[in-house]
């Protein structure tokens, strides 16, 4: 009926409409606008299996309304992925800002709460031990129990690593287990690499679940290496949840202090590259075995 | 002192001020976490009960970590004015809160108590006040303090541009500079945070954004966040440093922890004073927050609120040119949501601002925290009105090298344009030489980072 009633409303404006063309009063122009008007009135009907739908343009596109030199812009959005470029509405963010940062938000959220998957960890030919929290959730707000590895986590250490070497690798979740599946594939191969062919001695790397980066000193205690380091995943931006940081200590006790430990961050793609670091991270656990030392009272000694 | 209070039929006894101090918080997170906060909403309000009813004398008799063992209290009780405390000494904490709210008591009253107040009583008596209190509270103090430039001048408010950059790339850390500058933000400080805390990185930085500073003719300080010892480092090879950074905290162990100490600053404040390349007299900008001594453990049992005026009591000595507070950087560990977050800020704007600092807020959240952006825009605007002297401008709100939410450009504008707030005078007056801003509004070539490349 509503069809029915709308096609007549559509053929009686029509004839008016050209009615009104014949005599002069009215444009192509104006008909068209009317035309569309009437059509407004139209049911809709959506269509599931349409492939139409709306989504954020290219990240790159600069935003800002008559910029004074375009191609500047657009040479500076390149070199830095930092939200420039991107133009506003008044003082205000532009709508596709505004939602690509929601959107973004959204993401990291729900990356905070991902697990190191089983199929990786075999792949990588890691040992898995957990730190003392049990769940995500007991990991977030209890930051003392992602900082002391399980009983039975100590157990194994105790039971399958091997004990006094130079350094000892651990990768841990930390923050962001996406960092843990996007770096380590490159960098840990580098970093071994890097370290073996400098005569370095390094026990086997292995992943801890659920841990902080204060874990690294219950392991040193347990395997007594000279420099424990622990490739970690930082807490997830809204740029990337892939950021990765490496954490060193030479010879940690019950006197050290968070300063004692050096920190190289922003390991990947968009920073340090993954393999790159794996270069930079051995040059810098080489300064720690020479120096005895790291964090700043390693910097004190250069 | 009494330690004991009924509310309606049922009475709490507390065992120490300590004890009292932290289960008068409102709700934390870190807090629970340490396992000090109130037990229940009568048990909180009994603690504030008690709390109104102790005096000043009170809590200088019970500093909440002894002096003998911790410089952050040595510096606090040794910085005090005697003569001051003396004369507002019987006063109990609910009375110092009606006195701060008074018609008749100004900013410049408040500021000259200040000099008579330890940090604990000036938490003690923020943990007595709500959002509106502490906003009043807030308002009334101004504190200007000059480097280059004159921060906290009434009627303005000025931003540090924030250009980080994932590799410390120059040119991407100039491109955000560029975008910030042309929004009017960075008259407070352009201020990198590095990935490298070396030497060379750190020089570079700051060789860059002087360079860029003299070349534009800009009226601001500048400043790269390393380690302090790091700065120094530069210094004494030749770069220009205006501020010398470095986070702090409220005991002496947490402070360890960050690798710094009195005698470490008082080097730095020194060099800053001999080798810095600034007007001083203020030389100094910190940076706080409510949870690191959490979050290191170095709390020693005392409340996050009381542990950061104890900060705010460190600082104070160095007068720093700025101090900013980033409660909310942590995670939910120390502050669970944006509902903790907004009070941490106005309290420690509050707190800090009574302590005669130059303070401004970096209302802010991390992605592992129960906040979102609506919760950092109303922190923003709450401690906009409470006249925090500076936020921070960081492009698109999203630090791509902190992983965390912070004001941005577009927010420092708005913020600006909604309570009529002007930019510094020499500042502004730069801005509307380049045609930015216009009668405190940004005209139609703002937002445009290509204006600086001609
Ligand atoms: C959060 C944070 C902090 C928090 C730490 C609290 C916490 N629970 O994480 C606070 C505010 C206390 C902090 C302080 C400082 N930080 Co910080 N921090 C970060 C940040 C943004 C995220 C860290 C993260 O994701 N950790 C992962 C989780 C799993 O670790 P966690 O076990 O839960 O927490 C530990 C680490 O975060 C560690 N940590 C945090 N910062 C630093 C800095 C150093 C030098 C060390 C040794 C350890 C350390 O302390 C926590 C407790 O053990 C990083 C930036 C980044 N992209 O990673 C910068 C970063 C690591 N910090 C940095 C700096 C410089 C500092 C300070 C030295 C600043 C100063 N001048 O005082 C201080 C003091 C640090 C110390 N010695 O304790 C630099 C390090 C640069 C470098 N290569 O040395 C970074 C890379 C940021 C930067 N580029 O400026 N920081």
């Amino acid at each position: 009926m509503a069809v029915a009633n709308n096609d007549l409303e559509k053929v009686i404006i029509q004839s008016v409409m050209e009615e009104l063309a014949k005599k002069g009063l009215l444009s192509q122009k104006g008909k068209d606008h009317m035309m569309s008007a009437a059509m407004m009135d139209m049911p809709f009907v959506p269509n599931p299996q349409s492939e139409e739908m709306v989504t954020f343009p290219p990240q790159e596109e600069m935003q800002i309304d008559n910029p004074f030199n375009a191609d500047a812009v657009r040479a500076m959005k390149k070199l830095t992925p930092a939200r420039i470029g991107i133009g506003r509405a008044g003082t205000r963010p532009k709508t596709m800002s505004l939602l690509r940062f929601l959107a973004d938000h959204a993401v990291a959220q729900d990356a905070v709460f991902l697990d190191v998957s089983d199929e990786f960890l075999q792949r990588m030919n890691l040992m898995a031990v957990q730190s003392s929290a049990g769940s995500k959730d007991e990991f977030l707000q209890r930051p003392e129990l992602g900082r002391r590895l399980s009983e039975e986590a100590a157990r194994k250490i105790a039971e399958k690593c091997e004990k006094n070497v130079q350094v000892q690798i651990l990768i841990v979740d930390g923050l962001s287990s996406s960092a843990i599946e996007a770096n380590i594939p490159d960098l840990l191969p580098a970093l071994m690499q890097g370290l073996k062919s400098s005569g370095i001695k390094v026990g086997a790397p292995f992943f801890i679940k659920n841990g902080r980066v204060w874990v690294q000193d219950h392991v040193a205690s347990i395997v007594n290496c000279d420099v424990v380091i622990s490739l970690i995943g930082e807490r997830p931006g809204l740029g990337t949840a892939e950021s990765l940081s490496a954490y060193m200590i030479y010879r940690p006790d019950e006197n050290t202090v968070e300063a004692d430990r050096t920190v190289i961050s922003n390991i990947h793609k968009g920073g340090i590259p993954p393999a790159e670091a794996g270069a930079h991270l051995t040059d810098v656990i080489k300064q720690i075995l020479s120096a005895k030392a790291s964090g700043v009272k390693l910097n004190q000694q250069k | 002192m009494i330690l004991k209070a009924k509310v309606y039929n049922k009475i709490f006894a507390f065992q120490s001020l300590k004890e009292v101090m932290s289960k008068a918080n409102e709700e934390k997170s870190g807090d629970e976490l340490v396992g000090i906060a109130a037990k229940s909403a009568s048990e909180r309000v009994a603690a504030k009960l008690v709390l109104s009813n102790l005096t000043l004398e009170d809590i200088y008799n019970n500093p909440v970590i002894p002096y003998e063992e911790d410089e952050v209290t040595r510096a606090i009780y040794d910085g005090l004015n005697l003569r001051i405390y003396q004369e507002i000494k019987s006063w109990t904490v609910g009375y110092l809160r009606e006195y701060i709210l008074d018609h008749k008591t100004t900013g410049e009253n408040l500021l000259h108590i200040s000099r008579g107040l330890t940090s604990e009583m000036i938490a003690a008596v923020a943990k007595l006040m709500s959002t509106m209190d502490l906003v009043c509270g807030s308002k009334k103090i101004r504190v200007q303090s000059h480097c280059n430039t004159t921060l906290g001048i009434p009627g303005t408010l000025a931003f540090r541009c924030q250009p980080n950059h994932p590799t410390d790339s120059v040119e991407g850390m100039l491109a955000s500079l560029k975008e910030g500058l042309a929004y009017g933000s960075g008259d407070a400080v352009i201020g990198i945070n590095p990935v490298e805390d070396n030497v060379e990185t750190v020089s570079r930085l700051l060789d860059t954004v002087k360079n860029f500073m003299v070349k534009w003719e800009i009226p601001t300080q500048n400043c790269v966040l390393a380690h302090v010892t790091t700065q120094m480092k530069a210094i004494e090879k030749g770069a220009p440093v205006d501020l010398v950074f470095q986070s702090i905290a409220g005991t002496q162990k947490a402070n360890d922890a960050f690798g710094v100490s009195s005698a470490i600053l008082d080097e730095a404040f020194a060099l800053a004073q001999r080798k810095g390349s600034a007007t001083g007299p203020n030389l100094m900008y910190f940076e706080t927050g409510q949870g690191s001594e959490v979050s290191l453990d170095a709390h020693l049992g005392v409340d996050m609120m009381t542990l950061e005026a104890r900060t705010y009591g460190f600082a104070r000595g160095y007068r720093p040119f700025m101090t900013n507070n980033v409660s909310g950087f942590i995670g939910p560990e120390t502050i669970y949501s944006g509902r903790e977050v907004i009070r941490a800020d106005l309290e420690d704007l509050f707190m800090g601002k009574l302590h005669g600092l130059p303070m401004g807020i970096a209302p802010c959240y991390t992605n592992h925290m129960k906040a979102d952006q609506n919760d950092q825009e109303m922190g923003t605007l709450l401690c906009a009105m409470a006249g925090s002297n500076f936020f921070m401008g960081v492009p698109g709100g999203d630090d791509v090298m902190l992983s965390y939410q912070d004001t941005s450009y577009h927010d420092d504008a708005s913020t600006r344009e909604i309570l009529g707030l002007r930019p510094l005078p020499e500042f502004e007056q730069w801005l509307e030489k380049m045609g930015i801003l216009e009668n405190g509004k940004l005209t139609e070539r703002a937002g445009d980072p290509s204006i600086f490349d001609k």
